[in-house]
């Protein structure tokens, strides 16, 4: 295991390769491919924090727990909810926020305040030829040359090696509420999810459990008064969808949210799982035609987790649709045979495989694509 | 600035150009005549003009398609152009150049509240996006200051803002997908009416590319559901810094407003004589607005009233009704016309961290001072986007060059606060030469291989953005 402890070290690493790198942060989401590996956790911590500035930049390899401690002391914290991937995938390790960026990982706040992409406001990286560069910034506008940032974002390290990111972040606000729908089919919880979503009381989380005694969840953050409010009118507008219980206490409000970002219900449940980003309003019949053992659905319908049995191309049972579906959970030969990623259509893989050939002409950074 | 020496053999070949653009395209597409392409010499960055060999003007992806194949052949540069509202000379061409202007691509293709997206052609107009979802209570949420007049097409070619960004964010956080023609006719649909890249993100490098990596068409946007309501609240101070210091204790504060607008005094009084808002004559003034229902706006501009408290203000001034908050609104509104009235002037676009922001302003001073030209300030304070305005007289000898160089260190001053030389505007012609100052030639180098994957023989939009020097070889080849 390469362990290096700078920027510098991390170029020196790369150029040194004579083969295929394996790069990972906490190596929470499982093995980074084939290779040597070589983890980002020794490029760890705060490089500036301004909290007045809403702004936080940090070395790759920081404990996301450690940023959260860090943002949650001046009552702020990362606005897109990153997932937890540890109890879905059995896991164990340190999640980082070079891991975090390089996977574009988010959570229910995905749908009201962006992914990491959103949130990522410069990045430094050492691309496959040990080059190091920086892009962005730490300012919430810049327009200055192209935006690698979010070329960065969710590359899984295909396109370099991530050693420092500059992040927005948000004020945790004063309260939260989650009002709770009882007994919903899917279509008819993808309706009442998308009319709450249009109304002006700004639902920060939409989630659907399609189980035996299905549930569909919406939070509601903001000052206390506005909560209340805003959760009353929220609750009279749904009432076509029926009576909504709402819960304020702050512990349950959390720890609810936390299992749906963590899909939890999945966790230590035999099969596969695959994640589906989806039209909302197409969810219902991909649930259908997905035949899953298991499912949960967040982003308002938008992202639907599916437990399947192991082996199974569901990508062949979900057919044509406005979204992809990536596998999330499943044993090394299915990733190998099936593919993580959602084949792109071939102007599309072209135009990747164009990037990843000029920022990796070696083709040493490839361990996270299968 | 310099332009490339435009390539004689393809002025030479302008005949044969045009008639396989006629060939492929509508008639009333193609424009050659030369007192028609005068029309689209220069867009809104008007310091400098050229007409280009010929303008087409498709009227859909495969239109577009089928011109650039055409360019793509011929070898001829090509320069994309939504509304030509560019302060920054994206859309200028060469006299070897092709323009493609999307203008006639206005349409409204597919509208869908349920799934909180709006699907039209780029050629669309800003504000008539927001319109076509007013009915259903919707809106777009990038509001660049041109949103009258400025397409779709340019927003995502310059990543455009807007005053309201510290909330809703820029356009590429509102773009869920697009249809994009590549150089050589490919045509490349990237994203949807769903969230997030499967691999790559190509949309989030396409969004801010200045038209340098395909002709975007089509765009899938996120609408969000209108706010029950918005009410600013004015307030004035004594100093600059004052008012810099109360922006960063609301943003510390918890409270998000959807704008905070700052104007120094210069502004204030051009705005004043032009617009008769009845602003207070102060050092430096704030605009700020939230949104919500009444009891939320009255309990947000009671935080932030208690805030200001501490930062001694001479008046806080809360708008009551909607005519309130119209006359609060139109000084700021009209700062660029009342300055346009008075003076010739150059916009900067510069943005700094906003906890810099007190001593970015008396530097800003100082250097005024130094150079000897008036600098006017009014920029969106809560995400650091600033907009100094330079006065000058274009009629005086020497002084738009004094102008220029003074607005060259007021950049350079923003790059070593932590900030960057464009905060919306876009690189352009116009900051093109200053990328330097902000990037090492290994990081121009890392965005030049972007380019070189989408258009391996650099004639999208080829002499922007990057230092001629240092993309002269790509382009040659």
């Amino acid at each position: 295991m390469i362990r290096p402890a700078s920027e510098a070290e991390v170029a020196e690493a790369v150029r040194a390769a004579r083969g295929p790198l394996a790069v990972q942060g906490g190596g929470t989401r499982g093995p980074a491919g084939a290779g040597t590996p070589l983890s980002t956790s020794a490029l760890s911590g705060v490089v500036l924090h301004e909290p007045a500035a809403l702004t936080l930049v940090v070395r790759a390899g920081t404990p996301v727990a450690e940023v959260e401690r860090l943002l949650a002391a001046e009552g702020q914290r990362l606005p897109f909810e990153p997932m937890d991937h540890r109890p879905l995938l059995g896991t164990a390790g340190t999640p980082t926020i070079g891991g975090v960026a390089a996977a574009n990982v988010s959570g229910p706040r995905r749908i009201q305040a962006g992914a990491a992409r959103d949130a990522m406001l410069g990045v430094r990286f050492v691309d496959g030829s040990g080059t190091v560069v920086a892009n962005g910034g730490r300012v919430m506008k810049n327009v200055t040359g192209y935006d690698l940032v979010k070329l960065l974002a969710g590359s899984r390290g295909g396109l370099g090696i991530l050693t420092e990111i500059a992040l927005k972040v948000l004020p945790v606000p004063e309260a939260a509420a989650t009002l709770c729908l009882p007994g919903l089919e899917p279509a008819r919880a993808v309706a009442a999810m998308a009319a709450a979503l249009g109304t002006p009381w700004e639902v920060t989380a939409a989630a659907h459990d399609p189980g035996p005694s299905p549930r569909t969840w919406l939070r509601i953050e903001g000052f206390a008064q506005s909560v209340a409010y805003r959760a009353g009118r929220l609750a009279a507008a749904l009432a076509p969808f029926g009576v909504a219980e709402v819960e304020t206490n702050a512990a349950s409000v959390t720890a609810q949210w936390q299992a749906i970002r963590d899909v939890t219900c999945l966790a230590g449940r035999a099969g596969d799982v695959w994640r589906v980003s989806v039209r909302p309003s197409e969810a219902a019949g991909l649930l259908a035609r997905a035949r899953a053992q298991a499912a949960l659905m967040d982003w308002g319908g938008g992202l639907v987790w599916l437990l399947s049995p192991a082996g199974e191309d569901m990508r062949s049972r979900l057919g044509c649709f406005d979204g992809h579906a990536t596998l999330v959970r499943a044993a090394p030969a299915t990733h190998a045979r099936l593919g993580t990623l959602h084949p792109a259509p071939p102007p599309v893989a072209a135009l990747a495989a164009a990037l990843r050939a000029r920022f990796d002409p070696r083709g040493i950074l490839g361990g996270g694509w299968a | 600035m310099d332009m490339p020496r435009p390539d004689d053999g393809l002025i030479a070949r302008r005949d044969r150009i045009v008639a396989r653009l006629r060939a492929v395209l509508p008639a009333d597409a193609v424009i050659d005549a030369p007192v028609e392409t005068r029309a689209y010499e220069c867009d809104g960055f008007t310091a400098y003009r050229c007409p280009p060999l010929a303008v087409v003007l498709p009227r859909s992806t495969g239109e577009v398609a089928a011109a650039l194949r055409v360019c793509h052949e011929e070898g001829v540069p090509v320069v994309p152009r939504g509304a030509g509202t560019s302060l920054s000379g994206g859309a200028l061409p060469t006299a070897d150049s092709v323009v493609l202007g999307v203008a006639r691509m206005n349409a409204v293709l597919e509208m869908d509240t349920a799934d909180r997206f709006i699907r039209v052609q780029t050629g669309r107009t800003n504000l008539s996006v927001s319109t076509a979802v007013e009915d259903a209570g919707f809106f777009y949420a990038p509001d660049p200051s041109s949103q009258l007049a400025c397409a779709i097409a340019g927003n995502i070619a310059m990543n455009s803002g807007g005053a309201h960004c510290l909330k809703y964010g820029v356009t590429t956080n509102n773009l869920l997908g697009l249809t994009m023609v590549l150089m050589d006719g490919t045509v490349v649909v990237l994203g949807g009416a769903h969230l997030d890249a499967p691999g790559i993100d190509l949309l989030g490098v396409v969004c801010g590319s200045e038209g340098q990596l395909g002709v975007v068409t089509e765009a899938v946007l996120r609408i969000l559901p209108r706010p029950e309501g918005a009410r600013p609240v004015l307030i004035a101070f004594a100093t600059a810094q004052a008012a810099g210091a109360c922006v960063a204790d609301i943003i510390r504060a918890g409270v998000l407003p959807v704008a905070i607008e700052f104007m120094d005094r210069p502004c204030i009084r051009a705005c004043e004589a032009h617009a008769k808002a009845g602003y207070p004559d102060c050092e430096a003034l704030l605009i700020v607005e939230v949104e919500g229902a009444e009891a939320e706006i009255a309990h947000q501009l009671g935080l932030i009233a208690a805030i200001a408290r501490r930062h001694a203000p001479l008046e806080i001034r809360e708008s009551r009704s909607a005519e309130e908050s119209a006359r609060i609104w139109l000084g700021r509104k009209s700062a660029f016309g009342a300055m346009g009235r008075i003076n010739d002037y150059i916009c900067l676009d510069g943005t700094i961290p906003v906890s810099e922001l007190p001593g970015v302003l008396a530097a800003v001073g100082e250097l005024s001072a130094r150079f000897g030209l008036e600098v006017a300030n009014v920029f969106h304070a809560g995400d650091g986007n600033m907009h100094p305005l330079i006065l000058f007289d274009a009629n005086a000898p020497g002084e738009l060059a004094r102008a220029e160089a003074l607005g060259a260190e007021i950049l350079k001053l923003c790059v070593a606060a932590g900030g960057c030389l464009t905060g919306e505007h876009g690189v352009g012609v116009e900051k093109r030469d200053l990328m330097g100052v902000q990037f090492t030639p290994e990081d121009l180098e890392a965005q030049m291989r972007v380019k070189d994957a989408f258009d391996p023989n650099w004639l999208l939009n080829p002499a922007k953005v990057f230092p001629l020097h240092l993309s002269a070889g790509r382009r040659a080849a």
